[in-house]
């Protein structure tokens, strides 16, 4: 059964935001709200500089605050690719796991219900990748099955270094960054 | 260390900048929910003392969960008010999750009403003598409560162990958000329940010192009518009572000042996002209303009217009792208010 | 994709003949229905993006017969799949609420807004009867195009045909034209578009001013990202940290203006440390003896002063430029109009390429190779009576294109003679030119302006007609013809209706056609049957071309490592270090530097860039971008923003050197640009209220660019000559 997992490639990020408009367009997020987004961080003084741009989404967690806090089972890690969703139907709006997610990775969406990157699991499960990894013009987005040693997103993680975002919030992401 | 500038695409709306997804509604439903916690709590320990045969049906006993019902309403209502998926409500009660505080919480409210609505029929008759003459049942109803003593036991555990379970959640529903480092602290459960107690104590005194001690009319309007105003009225406390209440408050300010003390404490000797979580409570635009309303305003001050009171040195005045009130509303406006705006903080200055 | 289709859509178009409602989308939601992954009836289209001019193929998905999404054609050599972020939002383009919806006639003040809503029969007889007048008191030359885009390829054909020969693009002298003549005097031949860098297989790629990844030109961005995972050494010199110089092994925050300074440095380390490709030198260099005299004084240490990089390191990246050569490459880059000597720039640039031997060598330039399909059957131009306005008595002796300020001059001067009408087609003249206020100047000296755009743009905002286009998705026009590393072409066909009463520019043209008495110019139907002929006479199947978007040209070498030969069209059939026709002309025929002006004390030099997810002026409006970026920041280094006491994300005014205010736009405090140097990307600060969306957000470059300087060379006009400070709001 795979885990699937992103590992994104800081280094060849450039930042456009394809990644963005291809979600909005694939899912019709609704205007004014992202699924996913940019975050760039400049370390340093002039001219002695570093900077990261990172494409960021909801990190999937092997151990999801917004699972944990929901109170009809709305929030749930699906059994096939261990990715965490959301039953519309089963969502009252009372927006604990907004509150959960240590990424602010949820909104609410226009017509009341909780709502979040899906890993696109609907193109997934035709064998295609994420929109945002589909589009992305410098092929840095990598999707996979993080419980396949020899899936290509393994071999990355196996051979560059990396980090997640906040692993302090101990909820163990599987949005990987290459450093 | 470097300067770091952060950027984010990201404007989602209640999420961004800061997190502001609840609004009026939770810090009043928390405020009403603790409220009725610690009035079934009072309410509970004195039913255990009744059904010992001490005489203690009066007011703050067996009249309180009626009160506590109508409370229970507008907390439920607020609750309603909140959640954006309105008509997808009954979900909560088709499922039973045990990791979820608000699951445990809308189950425990579910127990809630008909332990408060059975607390209520013991004096309803008395305290809405119309209702108990059109609708016998209820006549008998309440009857065969306060005969048996037993009964009355059971009412009296099932609110206090309800009251406590109802007053802790409330701060554990916060507290279990790692997300939101202000509320990742196991006092927020426990102050809850104190402040539940206090602003209990606190209502129980100011009802009862505003409702007249007549006996209720009656009629269709009339004791409709009555039954919203002086819900207490038929058997107001006497000044013994009183003072007894206001003895109990001034325990619950007190361990209440000592957990806020001790929440900014842990909050301070925690991680980097708790501490930077502090700020917004030291500093921040929640400050003012933390320091001025909840400490000085809703606890030091009653503190001090109470005790002059209690000592005679000035005359018995409801401004205590509605200071507390006021207090620990504030006191969960501030705490949802600045939780929501805390967010955690990369480790090591990324 | 079936034939009943694309049926359906020629049908719709030609039904919604007066209809004016616009389709909104519903209101707080996106483009399709709420909730969950896409349902429904998908149909897919291939046709060509036009987002900006590299023209990517796509792949239009239709849904439930409303635009869905855009994805790139996965046959396609420009986008080989993949979109950039102005592609994708696409869809945008055609639900934008502020498009233009039908025809409007000017009935007040010019400028003043005040429109009647026209048939399309009231506009034209109204465009072609002014036409008529112009043309027959002052010639046809008398009305001028200006022109970007592939629509806009009919509107220049009629015009042709009517005798007019002022026809101009601003993406020559606003852009990359001095780029492409400091090439063409250099090689023989230019840079174009898209360029002929082999940056996939570069060891070692410098970029000099050239902020790829925020300038999102698809292949290029594409082929940056493999090199930066080839570990490909990288050196970029910007006065700003841009996306790319974080990517970088060097960055060199150069003083603005002084890039010629650092330029000759590095030749100059090249010769004097025997570094360069004296093989290549001797074979193709033409007059290098007189070239490396000429820049024997430029040493690291005198170029140190005036660029502000330290001559270590201008020998240790010179050194490392040299070292992976042929395979280096010193990007040319594209936008190359800053300081008004650009193309002497450009020269210096190509001269250091030449000194790493790169051309048509694997990692430096290839050979482009392109693909020819034959054309429609036309019957040939009206031969022109009186010479273009643009460039009188060669001005600018080395403009080989059309220059559109020299229009813009003629216009106001009415020398050598009157110009009398405008038509403009997609392209913003009012926010491309520099200083507005002299486009509006020129605008005031013609009896009609025609602006055909999608848009209420500035420049529609001051005009007597303008007309409704459509976008992209909704049109046919003619094929777009690739090259690079082999030929392409590429196809563009009607994916959705337009919205309202807007018209594709082909049918435009062919209205006007007959109306201006040139009707056997536009002798098909539809461009179904002019899109037939010519592949039919090119022997393309026309059909299986519709289903796929692309047709590939034959494969050629493209490096000498394929076996490719070099050969240089220039007056010396060599790579001219030393320019006689330069000479000849009164010009440096080796580059020369001369120091920029110096701020005014208390100003700040405004240098000017893209975003990777806007276009020009034209998309500021497309929901999906604005989403994305909503307004244009001033970039003021962190310290000197404390300095000024200005807070990061507050609201400023810029004021430039002659006084120009900009309109408010929001200070963003970063460590990553120079001092003494402000940044602001271009097309933001729309002041046509019209352009609800847009109106006032942000701060517009062109307004502030009053203080601009002409290439004597080909006429180029600058960016970066200007000074700013600031304002706080009242």
């Amino acid at each position: 059964m795979p885990r699937f997992g992103m590992v994104i490639d800081t280094k060849k990020c450039v930042g456009c935001m394809d990644c963005v408009v291809a979600c909005q367009t694939e899912n019709d997020v609704p205007q004014g709200f992202a699924k996913d987004w940019l975050v760039t961080e400049v370390t340093g003084t002039f001219p002695d500089l570093s900077m990261e741009i990172r494409s960021e989404r909801c990190h999937q967690c092997d151990n999801p605050p917004c699972v944990y806090v929901c109170p009809t089972g709305a929030s749930h890690i699906e059994d096939w690719g261990k990715t965490v969703q959301i039953t519309e139907d089963k969502c009252i709006g009372c927006k604990a796991c907004l509150a959960a997610c240590p990424y602010g990775a949820r909104f609410t969406h226009p017509d009341g219900y909780a709502d979040k990157c899906t890993f696109c699991i609907h193109r997934v499960k035709e064998d295609l990748d994420p929109a945002c990894v589909s589009v992305c013009p410098t092929h840095c987005m990598h999707f996979g099955d993080l419980d396949d040693a020899e899936s290509p997103v393994n071999k990355l993680l196996n051979s560059r270094e990396s980090h997640v975002v906040l692993p302090e919030a101990g909820t163990k992401p599987r949005v990987h960054y290459l450093k | 260390m470097s300067p770091v500038e952060i950027t984010t695409s990201r404007l989602n709306q209640h999420v961004d900048p800061v997190l502001t997804v609840w609004a009026w509604e939770i810090p009043v439903y928390l405020f009403v929910g603790g409220l009725i916690a610690g009035m079934m709590i009072i309410a509970g320990l004195n039913m255990l003392r009744l059904a010992k045969g001490e005489r203690s049906e009066d007011f703050n006993s067996v009249q309180s969960p009626i009160l506590g019902f109508l409370l229970l309403n507008i907390g439920m209502v607020a609750l309603f008010l909140d959640l954006s998926y309105k008509l997808h409500v009954y979900r909560l009660f088709m499922a039973f999750k045990p990791l979820s505080p608000m699951s445990w919480g809308s189950w425990i409210l579910i127990l809630v009403y008909p332990v408060l609505i059975s607390s209520s029929l013991i004096r309803l008759p008395q305290a809405w003598p119309w209702l108990g003459e059109r609708i016998p049942i209820v006549q008998r109803l309440s009857e065969a409560l306060t005969t048996r003593t037993r009964v009355i036991k059971i009412l009296g555990y099932a609110n206090v162990v309800l009251g406590i379970c109802l007053g802790i959640y409330t701060g554990i529903l916060l507290s279990t958000m790692v997300a939101r480092p202000l509320w990742n602290s196991a006092i927020l459960g426990p102050l809850f329940l104190v402040s539940g107690l206090s602003t209990a104590a606190a209502a129980i005194h100011l009802v009862s010192s505003i409702t007249p001690g007549s006996p209720s009319p009656s009629g269709f309007l009339g004791g409709a009518l009555a039954a919203l105003v002086q819900p207490l009225g038929a058997n107001p406390p006497g000044p013994g009572t009183q003072n007894s209440l206001v003895r109990a408050d001034q325990i619950f300010l007190s361990v209440e000042l000592v957990l806020i003390g001790l929440l900014l404490v842990g909050l301070l000797s925690g991680s980097a996002s708790q501490v930077a979580a502090v700020d917004i409570l030291m500093s921040g635009k929640y400050a003012v209303l933390l320091w001025a309303g909840v400490i000085a305003l809703g606890i030091l001050t009653p503190l001090l009217l109470q005790a002059l009171q209690l000592s005679d040195r000035i005359r018995h005045t409801i401004i205590p009792a509605i200071l507390v009130l006021a207090g620990g509303l504030a006191l969960r406006w501030v705490v949802v208010g600045a939780g929501h705006a805390s967010r955690m903080v990369a480790a090591g200055g990324m | 994709m079936e034939n009943l289709s694309r049926r359906r859509f020629l049908k719709i178009s030609a039904a919604t003949f007066g209809a004016s409602a616009i389709g909104h989308f519903p209101v707080g939601c996106g483009f399709g229905e709420s909730g969950g992954p896409a349902t429904g009836n998908v149909e897919k289209f291939a046709t060509f993006c036009e987002m900006c001019g590299w023209f990517c193929g796509a792949i239009a998905h239709v849904r439930d017969d409303k635009l869905w999404k855009i994805e790139g054609n996965p046959l396609d050599p420009g986008c080989r799949g993949r979109l950039c972020p102005r592609g994708t939002a696409g869809v945008g383009a055609h639900y934008d609420p502020d498009r233009l919806q039908a025809p409007l006639i000017r009935v007040g003040e010019r400028g003043d807004l005040r429109w009647k809503v026209a048939t399309w029969d009231e506009a034209f007889n109204y465009i072609a009867d002014k036409m008529k007048g112009i043309a027959a008191k002052h010639g046809p030359e008398s009305i001028a195009l200006w022109n970007h885009g592939s629509g806009g390829r009919f509107i220049y054909h009629v015009m042709r045909a009517y005798g007019c020969n002022n026809m101009v693009m601003p993406s020559y002298a606003q852009c990359r034209g001095a780029r492409d003549v400091g090439y063409k005097l250099t090689y023989g031949t230019e840079i174009g578009s898209p360029e002929i860098t082999d940056i996939a297989n570069t060891k070692c790629l410098v970029l000099i001013g050239s902020h790829l990844g925020e300038n999102m030109h698809n292949t290029q961005v594409q082929e940056f990202a493999q090199a930066v995972e080839n570990k490909a050494t990288i050196i970029v010199v910007d006065p700003r940290y841009s996306v790319a110089a974080s990517k970088a092994k060097y960055w060199l925050p150069i003083k603005p203006g002084t890039d010629m300074a650092l330029l000759l440095a590095w030749m100059n380390v090249l010769i004097t440390e025997g570094l360069y490709d004296k093989e290549f030198v001797a074979e193709y260099g033409h007059g290098f003896d007189q070239f490396a005299a000429s820049i024997a004084e430029n040493t690291p240490e005198w170029a140190a002063a005036e660029t502000d990089i330290p001559a270590e390191t201008i020998r240790a990246t010179a050194r490392e430029i040299a070292a992976f050569r042929p395979a280096t490459l010193v990007h040319p880059g594209r936008r190359a109009n800053w300081n008004g000597d650009d193309t002497q720039r450009s020269r210096a640039n190509a001269l250091l390429n030449a000194l790493l031997g790169n051309w048509g060598r694997k990692g430096g330039f290839f050979l482009r190779s392109s693909m020819r399909v034959a054309n429609y059957p036309f019957p040939a131009y009206p031969p022109a009576v009186k010479p273009p306005v643009d460039n009188p008595d060669g001005r600018w002796p080395f403009a080989h294109k059309p220059v559109a300020n020299g229009l813009r001059d003629a216009t106001i001067s009415g020398k050598p003679y009157p110009i009398k009408a405008w038509v403009v087609y997609a392209c913003n003249v009012a926010l491309t030119m520099p200083n507005p206020p002299e486009t509006r100047e020129a605008a005031d000296k013609l009896d009609l302006l025609v602006v055909i755009d999608t848009h209420p743009s500035d420049t529609a905002g001051y005009a007597d007609v303008v007309l409704p286009d459509t976008t992209y998705l909704e049109r046919h026009d003619d094929f777009y013809l690739g090259s690079g590393r082999q030929g392409w072409a590429t196809l563009r066909q009607p994916v959705v209706a337009p919205p309202a009463n807007q018209r594709p520019a082909w049918w435009m043209a062919k209205q006007l056609s007959r109306r201006l008495g040139v009707a056997e110019y536009m002798p098909f139907e539809d461009m179904d049957e002019y899109l037939a002929k010519r592949c039919e006479l090119s022997g393309i199947d026309y059909d299986e071309f519709r289903e796929k978007g692309i047709v590939m040209g034959p494969k050629q070498p493209i490096t000498i490592e394929e076996g490719a030969s070099i050969s240089f069209d220039t007056p010396s059939k060599k790579v001219e270090f030393y320019s006689d026709q330069l000479a000849e002309a009164g010009f440096d025929p080796v580059p020369k530097y001369t120091p920029p002006d110096d701020a005014p004390a208390g100003y700040y030099r405004l240098i000017t860039g893209r975003a990777p997810m806007h276009s020009f002026s034209r998309s500021q409006t497309n929901p999906l971008l604005q989403g994305l970026m909503d307004q244009n920041e001033v970039w003021v280094n962190a310290d000197t923003a404390a300095t000024l006491n200005l807070e990061n994300g507050e609201y400023v005014v810029l004021k430039n050197q002659d006084g120009v205010a900009s309109s408010r736009v929001r200070v963003k405090a970063t460590q990553g640009i120079r001092p003494d140097t402000v940044y602001l990307v271009h097309g933001f600060g729309h002041k046509n209220p019209m352009l609800k969306g847009a109106y006032l957000n942000g701060a517009s470059t062109s307004y502030l660019n009053t203080s601009y300087k002409t290439d004597p060379l080909m006429g180029a006009t600058s960016l970066h000559t200007n000074f700013i400070t600031f304002e706080k709001e009242a």
